[in-house]
């Protein structure tokens, strides 16, 4: 399986990081270096094996259902590069 | 007297409960020799008045007879640990500017405990990485030099300002995180001593997360005993961390016997690599002997899947990478990029992101992306969570077959040269984790320990790897390792 500059740039859209046009060679290039190294994986035989959900076998506690924390509006918006009226601000999302 | 920077926790702690010096006197020696250490860039955050503060809070408390487990002790923090009101940023730029508005329950656990905060610590780019490289701050520095040569090299990574300022003396002690190595390959190539425990062991919230099934805290510090002190008090059951375990925290330091007779130390043949240099291969069957020395007993196993634990992790730690770090959107916290006219919001993730992310992470990001993505799910990562499975059952199986412990070199080199791994491709960096990540992969506690010193004078360490919540055994295996081993060597300081 290789990777050319057509998926590399869904694979950046799709992460959503800007990749310039000029810089797509070279990550497709990087992409297929790392897959390779991952391709070994299809030598393994897993057949009856079960992907690993955890590590450590547990359920997941669970604990009532009631609110145990709020009215932290402040906080919350203490490290937001926009914050207006009590909002996360953003561009404008809908026409 | 050594000077108080060089002490080690439990030296510190019984001189502080003797009254032969005070908390004061310890953390102005740090800072002192923070002060003298930029040549390191080890410290990128510091947080002298508080930790001044927690030192005066901490000589009452002694003074009052209530010292707790790190009472008046000076550490430092790595930059992955949210601390509230003082920069986080994980190493990256999209974190720049970023406060907390809470504590991390590890670092809050050490507050409780008493300890002194001095500081933040430089480290990996969102601890991806091996060698310090990769962080917004520019590299943290190996106090180590080849004996005759000036050339600089890395302290390891991710926790690699941790590792360098232990190693420096500028705190006693520094908390660590590892997610494939990153505690144990920083303290091998530093001649430090770092344990990742069990995964659960130590709660994982205000942490900034890489790889949520793999991160584990641990601590980084001069000796065994040490670390025994530092993981007890870091450790411990956190509701608000639902794969934390509801486990008492047995008492570490107690259980440092050092008598490990009749044990079973396994030693994995699988670890016996191509191209292994003659001085890895020379400390670890020195090791053995060490162990056999001691009264255990050295048993050859096998751990058949060995091969494949580094390209599960690189499809599992990107996946889990790649949902991650998608929160980073330039909203809620951290860089937002500036916008052109008519920029909308996809375009807002798109330059946000581009700038704030450094090259590796993007890599990993992506490559995570891709290994999640549509036709691809099941090829990539659910094979890679199948080969998981087997790498733990292969654990399993020695562990039932009587194994106590395993015994395996922590890395496959010394330190190298900052750059040198520049022109390599990414694969060559990911080597460096070889021996450490199948533990992480298996959820297995691993400590590394300095044993000896290649023909330059570099620190070399092994690992040994314990049972699931056995940290207490495992860390007085490595105890008589350690006294066997008596290294003592410090890096001449230079800086």
């Amino acid at each position: 399986m290789s990777i050319d500059e057509t998926t590399a740039a869904r694979v950046a859209k799709l992460a959503r990081i800007r990749v310039e046009p000029e810089a797509l060679p070279a990550l497709a290039q990087e992409f297929n270096t790392i897959l390779g190294f991952i391709e070994q994986l299809a030598e393994v035989n897993v057949d009856g094996v079960e992907p690993m959900t955890s590590v450590t076998p547990q359920r997941l506690k669970r604990r009532e259902d009631v609110v145990t924390d709020g009215d932290r509006q402040d906080e919350v918006l203490a490290n937001a590069p926009d914050a207006r009226e009590g909002f996360f601000a953003v561009p404008k999302v809908v026409e | 007297m050594t000077d108080l920077n060089a002490l080690g926790l439990a030296e510190a702690r019984d001189a502080l409960r003797k009254g032969d010096v005070t908390s004061r006197e310890l953390t102005e020696a740090c800072i002192k020799a923070i002060d003298g250490a930029s040549a390191l860039n080890a410290f990128v955050h510091r947080t002298n008045d508080i930790a001044l503060d927690q030192a005066a809070k901490a000589d009452a408390r002694l003074a009052e007879g209530d010292a707790p487990a790190m009472c008046g002790l000076p550490v430092g923090i790595k930059d992955l640990f949210c601390t509230k009101g003082v920069p986080s940023q994980a190493g990256s730029r999209i974190l720049e500017g970023f406060l907390p508005q809470y504590e991390s329950t590890v670092s809050q656990n050490l507050r409780d405990a008493g300890a002194v905060m001095l500081g933040k610590l430089n480290m990996d780019e969102f601890a991806m990485g091996s060698s310090n490289e990769t962080s917004v701050y520019g590299n943290a520095v190996n106090p180590w030099r080849r004996a005759g040569e000036d050339t600089q090299l890395t302290p390891g990574g991710s926790s690699g300002g941790s590792a360098a300022a232990v190693a420096a003396d500028l705190c006693l002690a520094a908390t660590g995180t590892d997610t494939g190595g990153s505690i144990r390959q920083p303290a091998a190539f530093t001649g430090t001593v770092g344990i990742k425990p069990t995964y659960g062991r130590c709660s994982r919230w205000g942490v900034v997360a890489f790889a949520s099934s793999l991160d584990q805290a641990g601590p980084m510090t001069k000796s065994v005993r040490d670390a025994a002190i530092m993981l007890g008090a870091m450790a411990g059951h956190d509701p608000r961390d639902s794969t934390s375990a509801d486990l008492a925290v047995p008492d570490f330091e107690a259980a440092l016997t050092g008598d490990i007779r009749g044990k079973k130390i396994g030693i994995p043949r699988e670890y016996r690599m191509d191209g292994m240099p003659a001085e890895i291969e020379k400390l670890w069957s020195e090791g053995a002997d060490m162990l056999r020395d001691a009264g255990a007993e050295i048993v050859d196993i096998s751990l058949p899947h060995t091969k494949y634990a580094l390209p599960a992790y690189y499809v599992i730690a990107p996946a889990e990478a790649s949902s991650n770090l998608a929160r980073y959107d330039g909203v809620r916290y951290g860089h937002r990029a500036r916008l052109e006219q008519g920029d909308g919001i996809t375009e807002m993730y798109e330059k946000t992101r581009a700038e704030g992310f450094g090259d590796e992470v993007k890599r990993r990001v992506m490559v995570g992306t891709y290994v999640l993505s549509a036709g691809f799910y099941d090829a990539y990562y659910n094979r890679a969570r199948k080969v998981r499975t087997l790498i733990k059952r292969d654990f399993e199986t020695v562990f039932a077959d009587g194994i106590d412990c395993i015994l395996t070199p922590a890395t496959p080199s010394a330190a190298f040269g900052l750059g040198e791994m520049t022109d390599a491709d990414p694969v060559a960096m990911y080597l460096n984790d070889v021996f450490t990540v199948t533990v992480n992969l298996a959820g297995l506690p691993g400590i590394a320990l300095p044993t000896g010193q290649d023909a330059k004078g570099l620190p070399l360490g092994l690992q040994l790897i314990g049972r699931p919540w056995e940290e207490a055994e495992l860390l007085s295996s490595a105890y008589a390792l350690e006294r066997a081993a008596g290294f003592v060597a410090k890096a001449d300081k230079w800086w």
